[in-house]
């Protein structure tokens, strides 16, 4: 096999053409059948709180949003359950969710409810009887938090945290811009930079949910990595 | 007489005081106006502690949340979906599906990592084998690498360890606001063994990087650690 890099550097550079399809976001409008609606996914965040015995998680959706009237006029809708799921026995089963439900102008948060084996899955009820909190749902000029039993609680309209030239990208994939691909940081351009998104933050205290299993990481080769829960976002409507 | 007017006038002063503290008292409609929906106590017309009645949001037992919930869209790590599906009909497959059902994206995922390659073979006129994924810096070749992404499609994250995605030395411990998931991702594909295989150098294109950061976007803030919506 011919060695790729040197063939590159004799022709002194390439073009990209040919694809419609690359990264468009994180998750922003991802796929036709949820673009634009309210059940649109833009990004799952999961991180150490400032207190770092606790677990942060930041769902984003129904992003990009144009700052003024869009994001304004932006809002949850009440027939979509949002969940945080997480394995915690390194099955990429659901061991417990969180669970996230817009009800008039407040948002519910209910768990981390233990998940029964026969409840997994692309189907949910609410745990209404473990709620957890609730908070006002901010609007672009205030912010509501809420805390309860250790954990905090936030739903509203934030600015985008997801960054990339996604312009430039346009111009790679069309093969307009070869040989160089992505430009140099001066020159590059950040389309979400004055962007918002709504998101849904809730942190949690460790303790709530359970040891944490070995890294998957491990069963592919990649050693030496820290016990992981595995953790993903799931947006659920209404039947 | 010097000495009984300034009794006078102390005496006047404290009864002054005394009329407006019953004045306070007296006063029944404006303790009612301070009944409010975060005082911790049941009153007014309130059904439970500060919530229910006229004023409040409705108490939580009262509130409709029945009903059964169906999944329409799914993400674990940034991009899976939209870099990987390759067509409408897979983004939505997968959006539907399961993480434990992700057994079928591997090929599809590993067909779409070689086409991105072919693409550059095929506009510079070379055969398409001879320009193939080079296994990453995780020393993950193609096989192992779409299915760590089809099927273990969850973020890691590590309760008892600093956050990050990756920051050349940590790995998959999570996801911070501020992580450069694109430049990571793109690394992770066209990096090779190295992670510099067509980083823009030695006449190689820019793949491994947008040349973007977070910028401006504040990571210091506390709860709930994002800024407020711009306006602007």
């Amino acid at each position: 096999m011919m060695k790729k890099t040197k063939i590159f550097a004799a022709l002194g550079g390439l073009a990209l053409a040919g694809f419609s399809i690359f990264l468009i976001a994180a998750d922003h409008i991802d796929s036709p059948s949820v673009a634009n609606t309210t059940v649109d996914i833009a990004d799952l965040y999961a991180f150490q709180g400032n207190n770092e015995n606790n677990t942060v998680f930041v769902a984003t959706l129904q992003g990009p949003l144009n700052p003024g009237g869009v994001t304004e006029n932006a809002s949850f809708d009440e027939d979509v359950l949002i969940e945080f799921n997480i394995d915690n026995t390194g099955d990429f089963v659901e061991d417990l969710v969180i669970q996230a439900v817009k009800r008039a102008d407040t948002m519910y948060f209910f768990g981390p409810a233990v998940v029964d084996a026969a409840d997994t899955g692309a189907s949910s009820s609410i745990y209404s009887d473990q709620l957890a909190g609730q908070v006002q749902i901010s609007g672009v000029g205030d912010t509501f938090t809420a805390t309860n039993n250790g954990m905090s609680f936030f739903a509203g309209p934030r600015r985008d945290y997801f960054y990339f030239d996604f312009n430039r990208f346009n111009d790679v994939i069309s093969g307009s811009v070869a040989p160089e691909g992505f430009l140099p940081p001066s020159q590059a351009s950040d389309f979400f930079e004055a962007l918002n998104v709504l998101s849904i933050v809730v942190e949690v205290p460790n303790s709530m949910l359970g040891s944490a299993p070995e890294h998957v990481g491990g069963a592919v080769g990649i050693t030496g990595l820290p016990n992981a829960y595995n953790v993903w976002v799931s947006a659920k409507r209404k039947q | 007489m010097k000495r009984f007017n300034i009794k006078f006038a102390i005496l006047a002063l404290c009864t002054s005081f005394l009329f407006v503290q019953c004045a306070d008292d007296d006063d029944n409609g404006n303790v009612i106006e301070q009944i409010s929906c975060t005082d911790g106590i049941q009153n007014g017309d309130e059904e439970g502690v500060d919530c229910g009645g006229t004023a409040c949001e409705p108490c939580v037992g009262n509130i409709d949340f029945s009903g059964t919930y169906t999944q329409v869209d799914i993400m674990g790590r940034p991009g899976v979906n939209t870099v990987f599906s390759g067509s409408n009909d897979v983004k939505n497959d997968f959006n539907n599906s399961l993480v434990t059902e992700r057994a079928a994206f591997q090929p599809i995922f590993e067909a779409t990592l070689e086409l991105y390659h072919d693409v550059y073979a095929t506009s510079l006129g070379i055969p398409t084998e001879d320009l193939d994924y080079e296994t990453n810096i995780l020393n993950l070749d193609a096989p192992t690498f779409t299915t760590v992404l089809a099927q273990f499609d969850a973020l890691q994250v590590a309760p008892n360890a600093p956050t990050t995605y990756f920051d050349g030395t940590n790995v998959l411990t999570g996801r911070n606001l501020g992580d450069d998931v694109i430049d990571i991702s793109l690394t992770l594909m066209f990096g090779g063994t190295t992670g510099t295989r067509f980083d823009g150098n030695n006449g190689t294109p820019q793949l491994t990087s947008d040349g973007i950061g977070v910028g401006d976007r504040d990571l210091t803030l506390g709860f709930p650690y994002m800024e407020p919506a711009l306006t602007n």
